[in-house]
C-alpha cells in the first residue's frame, strides 16, 4: 500500500469513528471555535456540517468562508500522546446548493439520523467545506499534509 | 495504598502476576523444602505505581512510538533503550513509596548485602524465558543503594534485548511491568547452573560450575567445568574441565574478577558427592514444577542453595532475515572487548591498509580485457572478505562505546543521555583530519585571490606548484573522495569546485571543546577509587577506541571499495565504448562476462519504476527521527541520492541522505545540519555532526523520499524533528 493510500485509509477510519469536529472560523477581530457534527464524502474531498443561520459561526462564515476543521480520536487519557490521531482540514465553506442537496443530505443524515429535524428546519444551513489540505498528526509530532487534487 | 512487597513465605498461588516468574519460583522452591536465600519481593504494583505517579509510563510509550518497531535498527533500539534508562535514573521514587519500601526492606535485611534481581511478569513462564535479559545486581549494601538498584532493574524492562524479545513473542509492551527480588547475598565458594534436561540431548542433564559467584558463569566471564549425566540411569557420562584461572568474588561494593588461588587451579569446583547433590536438586525442582528446570545454585560452607529456577525453553524462532537479534546477542564483556580491540588495531586494520595500498599499485587502465576481468573478480572477493570482517569484528566492537555509555550514565546521571559521546571524542577521527586538510587548502585560496581566480577559470597550468602538490597529496592520502562521480580527472575537478565553495563560505566553525572534555573526564574518573578507578580508566580508553573505530573502519573499507570501483569503472567504460550501450547500471558479474566474451551483451540494472498519477498529493510537514546532535538549524535541503549530488552542495544547505558514509563527509563543514534515514547515535552521521557541532536528526524513515532538494528545512536536533516548508509539489512517495 502506498503512503497516500495508507493515510487515506487512516482518515476514513478516523472519520468513521468520530461524530464531532471542532470548526474554526474567523471574523475581522477574533477567531472562534465550535463543535459541529460532521460527515465526509467517500472521496474525502468534502466535509459537511450543519448550523442555523443565527449563529456566530454562520456570521463568521458569511464574512470569511475559509475554515479549519479538527477531527481527532483522543480519549482524554495520558495514552493519547502516543496513540491519538488528529486531522486538521483546511478549505473554503459554501452552502450546499439545491442540485446536490438531496445527495449530500442523505450522506449527512446517514451518519447523524437524529439530526433530521434540526437540518430540515427552515433556518438551518447544510454547509460543505471543499478541502484544500489535510494535516494529519500522529505519534505526537509527525505531521503529513494530504492535498486532494 | 498498595502493599509494596511480599515476603517469600507468604506468596500465594495467585500471586504470579504480582511477584513475577523468578519470585514465584523461589517461593515454590522454598515451599518444596529447598534451601533458598531469604528474600523480599517488590511487587509489580509498586512498579506500576511508580511509573504512573511520575508520568514515566506515557513518556516511555511516547519514546517507543516515535517509529514503527519493525523499522528500527538495532542501534535505534539501543538509543531508545538508553533514553528510557536515563528517564528512570532521573525520576526519583515518590517519597511516600520510598518510606514504605524502606520499612519493608529494613525489616528484612537490616544491614546485610543483597542481590537485586529482575522478576518480569511474563518471565520464566514456560513459554518465555528471559534468561539474562534484565539486569541483576550483586552485593548491594544500604537502603538507598538498594532503592537505586531497584530503579535500575525496573529500567532493564526496557533494555534493547528485552524490547526485541517481547516483540518477538508479541507480548504487549503497554502492559509490561516488573517485579523485583531483593535477596540476601549468599556468598558461595562455588556456584553454577544445572540443566535438568540437556538443551541439545533430552536423555541427559548438565551441570556447569565455577569457583566464586555464579554471575561469573552467567555473564560468560569465567569458563565453567561441565558434567553430563544420563537422566535415566543417573550415571555420569562425562566431565569436561575448564581452564581455571579466575573467579568472580564480592568486592567492597559490587563484584570483581580475581585470580584463583594456586590451591584451586587444578581441582574441579565440585567433588563427586557435590555433583550428585546438584543433580538431585535439579530433579527435585523438576518434581516441584512438573517440568525440567534450569536452576542456578551456590554452595556456602557445605550448604547448597538454589538461587533461582526456571523452565527449560526452546530457543526463540530463527529469523535469519532479521539481523537484529544477532546484533543484540553481541553484548560482549569488557574482557572480550579488550581482546577484540587488540585484534582490530594491531592485526585487521594494518592488513586492510596494506591490502588497499597493494590494490592501488595496479592500474586497471594498463590491463588487457581478460586481466581486467580477473582483477575485478579479485577486488570483488577482497571487498567481500573485508565487508564480512566489518560485520563480524568491527560492528561487535561498537559495543565498547555502548558499555562505556551505560556505565557513564549510571554514575553521572547526566540530563543529556549522550553526554558520554563528548567524552569519547578523545582523539581525532580520520575524516576530521581529512576535513582539516580541506579547510587549510580553502584558507590558502581565501588568502590568494589570484590563485582562486586561476582555479575558477580552470587555468591549472598557471597555478602555484605548491598548491597543486597539496591537491595531489590530498588525493593520494584519502583517495578520490568523489569516488562514484567519474574519472580521477573529474574527481580532481570536483575537489577544486568544493574548495572554491569552501573559500566563498568563509572559515568553518571548529569544535574545540578540549577544555570541557578534560573537565568531563575528571568528573567521571573522580567517582571511582582504587581498583574501580583503574577499571574506569580502561573502560574509557576502550570506549574511545570503539568510538573512533566506528568512524575509521568505514574509511578503511571505503579505500578498498574505491579500488574495486576504479576497476569496475574502467570495465564499464570499455564496454560502453565498444558496444555503445549505457553501462552505468551493469553489475560486476555482467562486466566480467562482457570483458571475457566480446560477443556477450550485458544485462543492465533496473531503471526506476515509472511514476503514476494519483488523486491526492502527499507532503511531509513535520517528521520524526531521533535527536542525534543538539541545536536548531534552518536551510535549504540538499538530498544526496547519488554521490555525484555532493558536487552541487552549497554552503548553508542541510545535508539529507539515506546513510551518511565517511566517504561523503567532506561536505559536512559546509552544511548547516544533517538529516539521515539511518538511525542511531553512534552512526557516522551522528558522530560527525557532533564533531562539528551541527544539529542532526537521524532515523527519519523515508527521509530522502519525503524531502526534496530545495525544500526549506528546520532541523530540531533537540527534539529529533524535521520541519519542512514547501509551497507546492508532492514528495516522491
Amino acid at each position: 500500500m502506498t503512503e497516500i493510500a495508507k493515510l487515506k485509509k487512516q482518515l476514513k477510519e478516523l472519520f468513521a469513528s468520530q461524530k464531532l469536529a471542532v470548526l474554526a472560523t474567523h471574523n475581522e477581530k477574533q477567531s472562534y471555535a465550535s463543535l459541529v457534527a460532521f460527515a465526509s464524502t467517500a472521496d474525502l474531498k468534502q466535509l459537511l456540517f450543519a448550523t442555523t443561520r443565527a449563529t456566530r459561526k454562520y456570521a463568521n462564515l458569511a464574512a470569511n468562508p475559509n475554515v479549519a476543521l479538527l477531527i481527532d480520536n483522543r480519549s482524554n487519557r495520558e495514552t493519547d500522546f502516543h496513540k491519538a490521531v488528529a486531522a486538521t482540514a483546511t478549505g473554503k465553506t459554501t452552502e450546499v446548493g439545491t442540485r446536490e442537496r438531496t445527495r449530500l443530505l442523505k450522506l449527512y443524515l446517514g451518519k447523524h439520523p437524529h439530526l433530521r429535524e434540526f437540518v430540515s428546519s427552515p433556518n438551518c444551513a447544510l454547509l460543505k467545506v471543499k478541502v484544500d489540505s489535510y494535516f494529519v498528526v500522529n505519534r505526537f509530532q509527525n505531521v503529513m499534509e494530504l492535498r486532494p487534487r | 495504598m498498595i502493599n509494596p512487597a511480599i515476603e517469600l513465605q507468604t506468596v500465594g498461588p495467585n500471586d504470579r502476576n504480582r511477584v513475577g516468574g523468578k519470585g514465584f519460583s523461589l517461593a515454590q522452591l522454598k515451599r518444596g523444602g529447598i534451601l533458598v536465600p531469604n528474600a523480599i519481593l517488590i511487587t509489580s504494583d509498586t512498579y506500576a505505581s511508580y511509573v504512573s505517579s511520575t508520568g514515566l509510563r506515557e513518556q516511555i510509550l511516547l519514546e517507543l512510538s516515535r517509529k514503527d518497531f519493525q523499522d528500527m535498527r538495532w542501534e535505534e533500539m539501543w538509543d531508545a533503550s538508553l533514553r528510557i534508562r536515563n528517564m528512570f535514573l532521573k525520576t526519583a521514587i515518590p517519597p511516600e513509596l520510598v518510606a514504605q519500601l524502606k520499612r519493608v526492606i529494613a525489616s528484612g535485611f537490616k544491614s546485610s548485602a543483597v542481590v537485586v534481581r529482575s522478576s518480569a511478569l511474563d518471565e520464566d513462564s514456560g513459554i518465555a524465558s528471559f534468561a539474562g535479559l534484565h539486569e541483576s545486581y550483586v552485593n548491594v549494601r544500604g537502603i538507598d543503594s538498594i532503592l537505586d538498584h531497584i530503579r535500575l532493574v525496573w529500567a532493564s524492562l526496557w533494555s534493547d534485548r528485552a524490547l526485541l524479545y517481547r516483540q518477538e513473542l508479541r507480548l504487549d509492551v503497554e502492559r509490561s511491568a516488573m517485579a523485583v527480588v531483593v535477596q540476601e547475598l549468599v556468598e558461595g565458594e562455588k556456584s553454577g547452573v544445572v540443566f535438568g534436561k540437556h538443551p541439545m540431548d533430552e536423555s541427559q542433564a548438565v551441570i556447569e560450575a565455577v569457583y566464586g559467584l555464579n554471575q561469573g558463569l552467567v555473564d560468560g566471564i569465567v569458563e565453567p567445568d561441565r558434567w553430563v549425566l544420563d537422566r535415566k540411569t543417573r550415571k555420569l557420562v562425562s566431565h569436561a574441565t575448564a581452564t581455571r584461572n579466575k573467579a568472580l568474588v564480592t568486592s567492597r561494593e559490587g563484584v570483581s574478577l580475581e585470580p584463583l588461588p594456586a590451591g584451586k587451579l587444578s581441582g574441579a569446583p565440585l567433588n563427586s558427592e557435590e555433583v550428585t547433590e546438584v543433580f538431585l536438586l535439579a530433579f527435585r525442582a523438576e518434581e516441584i514444577f512438573g517440568s525440567p528446570q534450569d536452576v542456578e545454585w551456590t554452595f556456602r560452607q557445605g550448604a547448597l542453595y538454589a538461587l533461582q529456577s526456571r523452565p527449560i525453553t526452546t530457543a526463540s524462532p530463527d529469523q535469519r532475515d532479521d539481523k537484529r537479534p544477532w546484533y543484540l546477542s553481541l553484548r560482549r564483556s569488557f574482557e572480550n572487548l579488550k581482546a577484540l580491540r587488540e585484534k582490530i588495531e594491531h592485526d585487521l586494520i594494518p592488513r586492510m591498509v596494506r591490502e588497499a595500498n597493494a590494490l592501488a599499485e595496479r592500474d586497471p587502465k594498463a590491463l588487457a580485457d581478460s586481466e581486467l576481468a580477473e582483477e575485478i573478480a579479485r577486488r570483488s572477493s577482497i571487498h567481500k572478505r573485508w565487508t564480512d570482517v566489518y560485520w563480524t569484528e568491527f560492528i561487535p566492537f561498537a559495543h565498547g562505546a555502548r558499555l562505556f555509555g551505560q556505565v557513564y550514565n549510571d554514575v553521572m546521571r547526566p540530563s543529556d543521555p549522550y553526554e558520554f559521546v563528548d567524552l569519547l571524542r578523545g582523539s581525532e577521527l580520520a575524516s576530521v583530519e581529512r576535513n582539516r586538510m580541506l579547510e587549510e587548502m580553502a584558507a590558502s585560496l581565501r588568502a590568494d585571490h589570484a590563485l582562486a581566480e586561476e582555479l575558477r577559470n580552470e587555468d591549472y597550468a598557471r597555478c602555484d606548484e605548491d598548491f597543486v602538490r597539496k591537491i595531489e597529496d590530498f588525493l593520494e592520502k584519502f583517495g578520490n573522495i568523489f569516488v562514484g562521480t567519474g574519472s580521477p580527472q573529474q574527481g580532481r575537478k570536483a575537489l577544486i569546485k568544493l574548495l572554491l565553495e569552501m573559500t566563498d563560505r568563509g572559515r568553518a566553525k571548529s569544535q574545540s571543546r578540549s577544555g570541557s572534555i578534560t573537565l568531563l573526564e575528571e568528573n567521571f574518573l573522580s567517582q571511582f577509587e582504587g581498583d574501580q578507578r583503574t577499571y574506569a580508566v580502561e573502560l574509557l580508553e576502550l570506549g574511545r577506541a570503539s568510538y573512533r573505530l566506528r568512524d575509521d573502519d568505514n574509511i578503511y573499507l571505503g579505500r578498498i571499495e574505491a579500488q574495486l570501483f576504479l576497476a569496475l569503472q574502467e570495465g564499464k567504460s570499455r564496454i560502453g565504448t565498444r558496444s555503445g550501450i549505457d553501462a552505468a547500471n551493469i553489475d560486476a558479474q555482467e562486466v566480467i562476462k562482457a570483458l571475457t566474451d566480446v560477443g556477450y551483451t550485458p544485462v543492465s540494472g533496473d531503471a526506476a519504476p515509472p511514476k503514476t498519477k494519483r488523486g491526492f498529493q502527499l507532503t511531509a510537514r513535520q517528521i520524526l527521527g531521533q535527536p542525534a546532535g543538539p541545536g536548531i538549524a534552518t536551510g535549504k535541503a540538499r538530498v544526496i541520492a547519488h554521490l555525484s549530488d555532493l558536487m552541487d552542495f552549497r554552503a548553508g544547505e542541510v545535508l539529507v541522505c539515506d546513510a551518511l558514509d565517511p566517504n561523503m563527509t567532506f561536505v559536512v563543514p559546509l552544511a548547516a545540519g544533517i538529516v539521515e534515514r539511518r538511525g542511531g547515535m553512534l552512526i557516522h552521521g551522528a558522530i560527525i555532526a557532533r564533531e562539528y557541532g551541527l544539529p542532526c536528526v537521524t532515523g527519519v524513515t523515508d527521509a530522502t523520499l519525503l524531502i526534496q532538494t530545495g525544500d526549506q528545512l528546520t532541523v530540531d536536533g533537540y527534539l529529533g524533528i524535521v520541519i519542512i516548508s514547501r509551497e507546492n509539489g508532492s514528495s516522491n512517495l
